[in-house]
């Protein structure tokens, strides 16, 4: 596990910031909360008039008024796109920052098989992906506590795992893509979580475009989804881990052949 | 034994060629010199027997293990310095050492402690903060403190200082002495001169000559230098011909009485005939390998 410690070290400063941003975000969202919770019966109607913008984030299902309502669109879309965007950069340079900063060569020429480094490299970025998020989560936790409101902790729980979940399967994408890289790694990973999200947008707005939501993890963190049926679309969950997986797969098929340059 | 040995080994990058047919042989405990102007080669070859590319034909053994197969238990013997040391930034020195190490499952501290007080390399400072010349002497040590059966370098004393670069030498000769294999490729000749038991040369990713030094020193022509005035006009075999004021110096690989009854015509104030150094072994390799184009 030498290469997952170091990989840890290298990547702690911007596990950190990630963290701590994405947390005070959504904790700020939190404290909000109260204040907004008395204007929120006329907000709530006029989001519902809205049309197509309130379709996209999908603000006409939901209560603005209540706390699950009021944290499954205003602190899911900070988690939603922080936690994208931190798991697809992490995921994307994983491989390619080795020929990117010409340190493959110190690597690979120590006597470690290309499966484990891809192995204990898989291993740092979902340990790093699963630490944010169990921090985030009791962030959430104690700032809901924090400004007295019960906590609805089946909501709480479905919309974490979900997110948890998205990034999981963005990071597994990266990773294949991040197999195929040798330089400019960190747009593709943006690009690719930006475009994911987008795509939700567009099959929130249109039913002709709804297949989308298959093709996006998006699709499944949905919060208007996931609170009013109270549970997660398991057959869209289930695409997303296949597709995080065949990521996975196309890395260590990719990165054991390549020629190092 | 036969520590390296290629068989008809064979790198295209695309449409381009890297090497082609290279039947390589580096024995047990050898120093071995490498040869061969940019492209010719050298790195193609030296990324081929550390398994960081892929031969598009044949074969690699290292100790007598089939590359692709056991790279990692020649992995485990082999120390390798790069031309260009790129180290991980924001490390000191010794966690990129400890990091090395560990990725060799062995505690190298005693041995790494030695090699950098012996070139003078601060364990405490961070790659980043590190000259060129001080990140070599890093990735130097990265490559000796497992103390392997086989050392591969490529271009390594660019960047280090002309003290630094004896000091170097020095710690190979012992390395040489207890046992390990080395092989150097250099563009610096005089390096493989000194150091080297055998060399081969290297162009258009073909090996045009393999021999011992000695040999590739001692090749038919000789460096040929006259003080005084004469007609090399018709004498057949010279060749690198630099006028001076009072002399001529040139490589003659002629017939010697032809030489001796031309300079006899001439009217020879001081003369000197030496073996050539192996600079001019090399030049003279790559001549005739042109004039057999």
């Amino acid at each position: 596990m030498t290469l997952v410690k170091h990989e840890l070290r290298q990547g702690k400063i911007s596990f950190f910031i990630w963290t701590a941003s994405i947390g005070a975000l959504l904790a700020i969202c939190i404290f909000l909360f109260p204040e907004m919770k008395g204007q929120m019966d006329g907000v709530s109607e006029m989001f519902s008039s809205m049309g197509s913008f309130s379709q996209a984030f999908g603000m006409d299902r939901l209560n603005f008024g209540t706390l699950t309502g009021f944290y499954a669109v205003e602190c899911g879309n900070v988690l939603g796109l922080g936690g994208a965007f931190y798991a697809a950069l992490c995921a994307v340079s994983i491989l390619s920052k080795e020929e990117k900063d010409k340190t493959a060569e110190f690597l690979l020429t120590h006597p470690v098989s290309r499966t484990r480094i891809i192995t204990e490299k898989l291993i740092s970025v979902m340990i790093r992906v699963t630490a944010m998020n169990i921090i985030i989560y009791d962030v959430s936790v104690v700032s809901i506590a924090a400004i007295g409101e019960p906590i609805p902790w089946k909501e709480i729980d479905l919309l974490h795992l979900a997110y948890y979940l998205l990034q999981l399967e963005l990071a597994g994408i990266c990773f294949g893509i991040s197999a195929f890289l040798r330089r400019g790694s960190m747009g593709v990973g943006l690009g690719v979580a930006a475009m994911l999200y987008f795509l939700n947008l567009i099959a929130n707005m249109t039913e002709k475009a709804e297949f989308l939501k298959y093709i996006t993890p998006f699709g499944y963190c949905e919060g208007a989804g996931i609170v009013t049926d109270g549970r997660l679309n398991v057959g869209m969950a289930a695409v997303g881990v296949a597709l995080g997986l065949a990521g996975i797969l196309a890395a260590y098929l990719s990165y054991t052949r390549k020629d190092i340059h | 034994m036969e520590l390296i040995q290629t068989m008809e080994l064979t790198k295209y990058y695309g449409k381009t060629r890297g090497i082609e047919g290279l039947e390589l042989r580096v024995e047990q405990g050898e120093f071995f010199g490498f040869i061969g102007p940019n492209g010719a080669g050298k790195s193609t070859t030296i990324r081929l027997l550390l398994g960081l590319i892929r031969p598009t034909s044949g074969s690699v053994r290292v100790f007598g293990k089939e590359l692709q197969k056991e790279k990692n238990d020649i992995l485990r013997e082999t120390g390798y310095l790069p031309s260009e040391a790129w180290l991980y930034q924001g490390m000191r020195v010794r966690d990129l050492l400890k990091l090395s190490a560990g990725l060799r499952k062995k505690d190298c501290a005693r041995e790494a402690k030695r090699l950098c007080e012996r070139l003078q390399l601060d364990p405490s400072r961070k790659v980043e903060d590190l000259s060129f010349g001080n990140r070599k002497k890093a990735a130097i040590v990265c490559a000796l403190q497992h103390q392997p059966k086989l050392l591969v370098l490529d271009e390594p004393t660019s960047g280090l200082d002309p003290l630094m670069q004896r000091e170097f030498f020095r710690i190979l000769r012992e390395r040489n002495r207890e046992g390990a294999a080395i092989l150097l490729s250099s563009h610096v000749l005089s390096e493989i001169e000194h150091n080297c038991t055998r060399a081969a040369i290297l162009r258009d990713g073909r090996m045009i000559a393999c021999s011992s030094v000695e040999v590739f020193s001692k090749t038919s022509a000789k460096r040929v230098t006259v003080h005084g005035s004469v007609d090399l006009n018709g004498l057949e075999g010279v060749r690198d011909r630099k006028n001076e004021e009072a002399s001529v110096s040139f490589l003659y690989s002629g017939d010697m009485d032809s030489l001796l009854c031309t300079l006899s015509r001439g009217q020879v104030k001081d003369l000197t005939i030496t073996e050539p150094d192996l600079e001019e072994v090399f030049l003279h390799y790559y001549e005739k390998e042109e004039e057999g184009a």
